[in-house]
């Protein structure tokens, strides 16, 4: 079969990673090639570099740091921030990612999904959803990067993560807004709803503060693959803590 | 080492010449037949879906230069695929060295497609491919299609059901995952590829 896969995420802003709570409040965590290094050393199954604040500012995320980390690594790199044009997919890819994960361009122009899918191949395509819940309803937010611009949109996540999967994505990442940078799990009931919709994989986002909140996603919401980025930055576990911890309970992983 | 790349239109090939750099190839995407001829190494890629990879490689000439490649010749991804006689994917007649019809991988409520992650590969026989490497090994993979296991396979993967991980008949290589992005395993891999003396 295949092993759950354990993913760090690098928030990028002005050419630095950061870590915020809850989508705000972002402090420094150093420099990305460093971090990259260190958690492909430590056996991340994949990176994710993300710029935050691209989509939020109208730019994409820049080339050259990009091709700086891709031609270090030896494992995926999926790239999210900005991507709104099938040119901008295209530089990413050309630039050394496998993955380029879209999200409030996405919302705004779900035909986007296609284009890429149809040119790059759906492997190359995730979808990234930022959702919180509203009176007992999930909803996908858009340019949840900065919370100047931060805004909830009409759509329901989950009907949402259905639509990008029929539109052509290969992989749909869930950031789940609420249990974000808390520290206290993932919201495994969210998860758990999301991926008894989908046939593609489902990665978890959002809330990991120790090696246990990823036996119990994997556990209770049978996620492909679960993503964290604070926990990781401030040592409070390492990617080998987390393998060890979900391995020991009787899940696959790669150690 | 000169290694040419075929370039078969949009994807993630600068991941592949990246990781042929780190192990000190010179690596050129090219769609030119004879910088294919001329290479001492080809590696054909992973990129879109077989029917339409079949087109670029016709439209573009390519088929003849690849097929009398003399010297080793690596599939990667959907570059494995290719090597078979045909394709579910797109009903797509392929390259044909390699005996066998590439088929979808079936999804079931524990199995989303695509397969896409780390899963251990079975070593079937040995080969210059697979040297240094063993049963268990990680690779990491994402595909939807799966060729079959025959006396070809030189490594197989199990996803619901078993296929070919990596094929070897003559001087034609492949690998279904990406040994770009497979850690150690995957540049020992293509180290082996590099280093096979002809």
């Amino acid at each position: 079969m295949v092993a759950k896969r354990i993913i760090a995420c690098l928030d990028i802003r002005g050419g630095r990673v950061v870590k915020g709570v809850r989508f705000s409040d972002h402090a420094d965590m150093g420099d990305p090639l460093d971090l990259a290094l260190r958690y492909r050393d430590e056996g991340a199954d994949e990176l994710v570099i993300y710029d935050i604040t691209a989509s939020a500012e109208a730019r994409t995320i820049d080339y050259l740091w990009l091709a700086r980390i891709a031609r270090s690594l030896d494992i995926p790199l999926c790239v999210a921030g900005g991507v709104r044009s099938i040119e901008q997919a295209i530089a990413c890819l050309e630039n050394g990612a496998d993955k380029v994960s879209i999200n409030s361009p996405a919302l705004s122009r779900p035909e986007f999904i296609t284009e890429l899918a149809d040119i790059a191949g759906s492997q190359c395509v995730v979808v990234g959803v930022d959702s919180r819940s509203i009176d007992g309803v999930w909803r996908a937010y858009q340019f949840a990067g900065d919370e100047r611009t931060i805004r909830q949109t009409e759509r329901r996540t989950l009907d949402w993560i259905m639509e990008a999967e029929a539109r052509g994505a290969g992989e749909v990442v869930v950031n789940c807004m609420d249990s974000d940078g808390v520290r206290n799990g993932f919201d495994v009931e969210q998860l758990r709803a999301a991926r008894a919709r989908l046939t593609i994989p489902l990665v978890a986002s959002g809330g990991a503060g120790a090696p246990q909140h990823f036996v119990d996603v994997f556990e209770k919401a049978d996620v492909s693959a679960a993503l964290a980025a604070g926990l990781f930055h401030r040592r409070e576990a390492s990617v080998g803590d987390v393998k060890r911890a979900v391995s020991a309970a009787g899940i696959e992983v790669r150690l | 080492m000169t290694v040419a790349v075929v370039n078969l239109g949009v994807g993630n090939t600068a991941s592949i010449i990246f990781a042929l750099e780190r192990l000190g190839a010179k690596a050129q995407l090219t769609a030119d037949a004879r910088v294919i001829s001329d290479a001492e190494r080809v590696i054909l890629p992973g990129v879109g879906a077989a029917a339409f990879a079949m087109r670029r490689m016709e439209a573009a000439g390519l088929r003849d230069a690849i097929l009398n490649f003399p010297r080793p010749l690596l599939g990667v991804c959907l570059g494995q695929q290719l090597l078979f006689e045909r394709s579910e994917e797109g009903a797509a007649a392929c390259l044909g060295v390699i005996p066998g019809e590439v088929t979808r991988l079936r999804a079931a409520a524990d199995r989303p497609i695509p397969h896409m992650g780390w899963s251990r590969l079975a070593v079937a026989r040995s080969h210059p491919l697979t040297e240094g490497v063993k049963s268990g090994d990680y690779c990491y993979f994402v595909h939807s299609f799966a060729a079959p296991v025959n006396d070809n396979a030189v490594a197989s993967a199990e996803y619901g059901a078993r296929f070919a991980a990596m094929v070897a008949r003559e001087n034609f290589w492949g690998c279904q995952f990406h040994p770009e992005r497979s850690g150690a395993v995957g540049a020992r891999i293509l180290s082996n590829f590099l280093a096979f003396k002809c």
